[in-house]
């Protein structure tokens, strides 16, 4: 017979050899995890605060932002602005977690082989982005970006079968506030925007950048769309303005 | 493969002095090592440490919001106050800066060499994706360091091009001008445009003064002197190139003029007063004038009359 001299933690010996209760035990703790770490995510105010100036990307914008997951950009390209003074002073003002809201799924990255882009927008001519996508050398020498002189020749086939519909429909689904009448619309806007006419645009999609991005007039390519999804990026939320700047500063316990 | 505690008894482990767990498979014991003290005691450390921890900085999840910590910190405050730091150190030269118009700037050389060096330091964050890192520029992109300028190269000329652009959206004030397509839109036949690609290489000598710039010199006396010049010496009232230099903006090559031709060119740059501020710009502006090139102010305009007496007797 084994001592009678009772060992602490003995329970742990049957939790060790029965195969059921240490499963039992172990889903126990990853969702007291999940409820601690994931769950309060979905409620706080922190992270579901309400910011000026969010819409939906157009449809182009989010033909191009396609391209830009397809593509791989994320890989390499992050788009989170941490709140540290070396971040702030190189990219601009911090992110912000709603300038991500209508991002499904969300392009934040991990790894900055090359800049982020959070605000990129704006920062560069159309021309620049054409001649930088085509090749990246001719303008940052060192530059390590591959080639995509590619997307000026293709021509852009958005969403499935070229037609955005289906892609705005399904955002819909996820939480993007699309109207019925973005969703009708959505390929006389891509080519709308793709031409310059953005009178109707912009009564929808606020400020949004109507113009022939790829310096190609006569079609519709993949560097259009991507184009004008960069050149939204980070701009459509005036974070300098006098309001968000007090609002953030009350700001506590982040 | 035993279903239950073996009941073996402890014993003492001769060769370690250590008490065995109790148990033992086919002549296999355990050890019951204890841990190391000093891995425990810095263990139990860190339970009390991270228990601190989560009440003086924001940690726990509630129903609203997280507890806040008691020391009140939060990141975007922390950065807060390190650019305020940062800020009100500068901000002296900042002020001096402001307060000074740029064509006093070279009078003071002090306030000068600082500009210059915030200028460098701004330059590298918002102008090297285009100008390069040694703002040598390439292909469509102007080199900063050579004295051939399309807008103008004095303090006050860079710092108009800085604030309002070249043919940038949205920007009233913005330096406009557009070359016409001549081969694309049809103002010249392919033929025509090659003369006047001869005419125009032959400028600077890179082409014999051959027939077909004879037939060009024809083409640009027609199309181009309007923006370009008699001499094809340029205009910065258009940003028109000088022709008759070797600086090329967009290539010199047979192809390269020919393609400029057919397809005008309409370079854009940012109006920078949209996302930087006034000083940055004045700053900006110092740098790519002591690059190399800057040229001295432009003689005053001669409209205001009364004015050009009064400072030259100054």
């Amino acid at each position: 017979m084994s001592s009678e001299t009772k060992q602490p933690f003995a329970w742990h010996g049957t939790l060790e050899r029965n195969v059921t209760i240490l499963a039992i035990c172990a889903f126990i703790a990853v969702i007291f995890g999940g409820l601690i770490e994931i769950v309060p995510l979905f409620y706080i105010d922190n992270t579901i605060e309400k910011v000026k100036g969010m819409r939906p990307y157009t449809p182009l914008e989010q033909a191009g932002r396609d391209i830009y997951v397809r593509e791989g950009c994320y890989l390499c390209h992050s788009q989170m602005i941490r709140p540290f003074r070396d971040e702030t002073e190189r990219y601009g003002h911090y992110s912000l977690a709603a300038e991500s809201m209508y991002d499904h799924p969300f392009q934040w990255g991990s790894e900055r082989t090359g800049p982020d882009l959070a605000r990129v927008g704006g920062k560069y001519s159309d021309a620049w982005h054409v001649q930088h996508l085509s090749a990246p050398r001719s303008v940052v020498p060192e530059s390590i970006m591959p080639n995509y002189s590619f997307l000026a020749n293709t021509e852009l086939k958005a969403g499935e079968g070229g037609s955005m519909k289906g892609e705005l429909k399904a955002l819909k689904l996820a939480g993007v506030p699309y109207t019925q009448e973005d969703i009708d619309k959505a390929d006389d806007d891509l080519k709308a925007q793709a031409n310059g006419d953005g009178t109707d645009l912009a009564k929808r999609y606020p400020k949004a950048q109507a113009r022939d991005f790829d310096g190609k007039p006569d079609k519709i390519t993949e560097m259009d769309a991507l184009v004008a999804y960069l050149q939204v990026l980070g701009t459509m939320v005036d974070v300098e303005s006098a309001a968000a700047q007090e609002q953030l500063a009350q700001e506590k316990g982040r | 493969m035993m279903p239950e505690e073996p009941k073996t008894s402890k014993r003492v482990d001769e060769a370690t002095n250590t008490e065995t767990m109790g148990h033992e498979w086919d002549g296999i014991e355990e050890l019951n090592t204890p841990l190391p003290r000093w891995w425990l005691y810095t263990f139990y450390a860190c339970i009390a440490f991270a228990i601190g921890y989560a009440v003086v900085y924001p940690s726990v999840p509630l129903l609203k919001g997280g507890t806040e910590g008691t020391a009140g910190w939060t990141s975007r405050g922390a950065l807060a106050k390190e650019m305020d730091a940062e800020k009100a150190e500068r901000a002296p030269i900042l002020a001096a800066l402001a307060a000074t118009p740029i064509e006093d700037l070279p009078g003071k050389p002090e306030l000068m060499r600082q500009a210059v060096a915030g200028g460098r330091a701004a330059f590298k964050v918002n102008c090297v994706q285009c100008h390069g890192a040694g703002a040598a520029g390439s292909i469509g992109y102007p080199n900063l360091n050579d004295d051939d300028w399309l807008w103008g190269g004095s303090l006050t000329e860079i710092q108009q091009t800085l604030t309002h652009g070249i043919r940038y959206p949205g920007d009233d004030q913005t330096r406009m001008s557009l070359m016409p397509s001549f081969g694309h839109d049809k103002i010249l036949t392919p033929a025509q445009v090659q003369d006047a690609a001869s005419y125009v290489r032959s400028l600077s000598g890179l082409e014999p003064k051959g027939a077909a710039a004879q037939r060009g010199s024809a083409i640009f006396a027609t199309n181009c002197v309007a923006c370009h010049g008699p001499e094809g010496k340029g205009g910065r009232q258009f940003g028109a190139p000088n022709l008759t230099d070797r600086i090329w903006l967009y290539g010199g090559s047979r192809e390269q003029v020919v393609g400029s031709i057919t397809n005008a060119h309409a370079g854009v740059m940012p109006a920078w007063s949209q996302r930087l501020d006034p000083v940055t710009i004045k700053m900006l502006a110092a740098y790519v004038h002591s690059l190399g090139g800057g040229e001295a102010f432009a003689p005053p305009a001669p409209d205001p009359a009364p004015a050009a007496p009064a400072a030259a007797a100054k």
